[in-house]
């Protein structure tokens, strides 16, 4: 059961992923996206985190492709393009290498620590009781606790990333700064 | 795995027969009351507005017109089902689903009904088994609402864009633009409700509020109620926050192109989201099928099913009442309410109740407290509404006209 789950989202995520990047129109390759996040959403419900499975739907597939969408459509982008022209020529041979090399230094890190899993490594395994809310109680722990300040800080990031784009695009009539 | 499935007192243990049946069972009889229900809301939409409109309303098919809907959906069937010559074949043939498919879902987390009395938290025994009166009781509960109509929001966006044509995708940018302003005021009004109930199962929530004095309407203070009826509307797209298919200036919004069933499915979905969104306003605020007072002879389960649905008919008149009675926002007033008013008052109150909670559990004095938390919310309310003056003034300035 588990692995069948396993497979049928690992399935999701991968064939969403390729879909992001051999899809002509944009438009598909954001709801293939979806897909992606779906499957991974799908894993995170597997793994007992119903609560990043949740937050992962609503922010990624709710909100953050639903802006990639907005954009896409207001710009009027969305026709298909052909993506045999390369634009910049050593794209994608580098993508091929660093590609491979992500995927080595992954199957390098999880063979490595393959046996450090589940010793007493310093990594706390939470235990799931029978408690609902035992997901959320720990994240909060976690983020309003040990994190509290590494979570302010990238508060205070997006804020400031949110104020800095409404100058940009601040249209001023007079002086420099036109469009 | 076994906890995967543990959404249920049921499912806990062994799988077996009887079990099984009776989840099947259950999946059946909400989709057969989803459907029901639905059919029930638009003809109870189209009597009660022909009432307030002086009019007599459908009245042919079945006793009181009652079968009119039914009739409708038939017709829809058997009606030829255009595809634009410029629509993305696949994506116009798939959002009907995207739109239909997460307003049925919701079905699955409302409990609608079950004896939340003396603390039996809503566990009735059919069979010999123990179970809730609700499909499924997720751990993140509410939020798979939350997941569910921000997975909506792509089935009108969708539609309007593989149209292939202006006034639909005119329609679906506003609706994609609307539905995601208002989902932050719910989100925080949800927030409101959650601070005081401590867990996000619907059934946790509900069981929470047992007597009047606790149900979160009274215990949040009806600000957040009155946030959420606001925001729900929007999320609904419905009058006055119809801006989606506006008549008179898109033709019919997002579904201009749709024709037979799959513009069938639109229009189900939209009448289903507002019965199901009835139902979560029910169950976040007014109790669920908590009663007020012990209805005498009808066992407890039922009673809850008859408060329940006593309830969510009040709320479905309500949403028949605002559109018989309100004209439509113009977009820059939507805009400005839900950016606004609505999400600073629904932070503020949050913000409000939280410094409430922490003050009682750490023995401060209610009324310091109190007092404290309103002239702060009151002076960051005069900064907003400062800040919107010098910003205007600044746009007025560069010529911008309102």
């Amino acid at each position: 059961m588990e692995l069948v789950v396993f497979v049928i989202a690992a399935a999701m995520v991968i064939v969403g992923a390729l879909g992001v990047i051999v899809r002509p129109n944009p438009v598909h390759a954001a709801l293939s996206l979806v897909l992606t996040l779906f499957g991974v959403a799908v894993h995170f419900v597997a793994l007992e985190a119903h609560f990043l499975a949740a937050v992962q739907v609503i922010v990624y597939a709710g909100a953050i492709v639903v802006l990639f969408l907005f954009v896409i459509m207001l710009l009027g982008v969305d026709r298909t393009e052909d993506i045999t022209i390369e634009p910049f020529k050593v794209q994608r041979p580098m993508a091929l290498v660093v590609g491979v090399g992500v995927i080595g230094l992954v199957t390098a890190a999880v063979s490595s620590s393959r046996d450090a899993i589940g010793r007493g490594n310093g990594l706390e395994i939470p235990t799931v009781t029978g408690d609902n809310d035992s997901n959320v109680r720990q994240i909060a722990r976690s983020v309003f606790g040990d994190y509290v300040v590494a979570f302010e800080i990238t508060s205070v990031l997006l804020v400031v990333a949110v104020v800095g784009t409404v100058m940009l695009t601040r249209r001023i009539k007079s002086g420099k700064g036109e469009s | 795995m076994v906890r995967l499935l543990a959404l249920d007192p049921l499912a806990i243990g062994d799988l077996l027969w009887t079990p099984l049946l009776i989840i099947i069972l259950k999946v059946v009889a909400i989709f057969a009351i989803g459907l029901l229900v639905t059919m029930f809301m638009v003809w109870f939409e189209r009597k009660a507005i022909a009432g307030m409109q002086n009019r007599i309303g459908p009245n042919k098919a079945g006793p009181w017109g009652l079968l009119q809907t039914l009739a409708d959906g038939i017709k829809l069937f058997f009606k030829e089902d255009l595809l634009p010559d410029r629509a993305d074949r696949f994506v116009f043939k798939l959002a009907p689903y995207l739109a239909f498919v997460p307003a049925f879902l919701v079905w699955s987390v409302i409990p609608l009904g079950g004896d939340f009395s003396d603390g039996k938290n809503g566990i009735v025994t059919w069979f010999g088994e123990q179970t809730r009166v609700q499909l499924a009781d997720p751990p993140v509960g509410i939020l798979l609402v939350l997941a569910l109509s921000s997975i909506a929001v792509y089935g009108i966006m969708l539609a309007g864009w593989s149209s292939g044509s202006k006034y639909p995708l005119l329609g679906s940018v506003r609706a994609s633009a609307q539905m995601v302003s208002y989902e932050a005021a719910l989100g925080l009004s949800i927030a409101t409700v959650l601070l005081l109930a401590g867990t996000l199962s619907t059934s946790g929530i509900v069981a929470n509020q047992d007597g009047f004095a606790n149900w979160h309407v009274v215990s949040t203070g009806v600000v957040p109620f009155i946030i959420f009826l606001l925001a729900a509307t929007a999320e609904l797209n419905r009058p006055p926050f119809d801006l989606v298919e506006a008549e008179q200036e898109l033709v019919g919004g997002f579904n201009t192109e749709y024709s037979s069933i799959r513009f069938g499915l639109f229009f189900l979905a939209e009448f289903m989201n507002t019965v199901t969104m009835s139902g979560i306003i029910v169950t976040l605020f007014w109790g669920g099928p908590q009663g007020l007072f012990d209805i005498p002879v009808i066992p407890g389960a039922i009673e809850g099913t008859i408060w329940f649905i006593a309830k969510v008919l009040l709320f479905l008149y309500v949403y028949v009442w605002f559109r018989a009675t309100l004209p439509r926002f113009r977009y820059d007033q939507l805009m400005d309410l839900g950016w606004k008013i609505l999400i600073p008052m629904s932070l503020g109150w949050f913000m409000l109740m939280a410094a409430l909670r922490l003050g009682r559990d750490q023995d401060w004095n209610q009324a310091v407290v109190a007092i404290v938390s309103a002239i702060v919310l009151i002076v960051c309310a005069g900064l907003i509404s400062v800040a919107m003056k010098v910003s205007r003034a600044n746009r007025e300035r560069e010529g911008a006209t309102f």
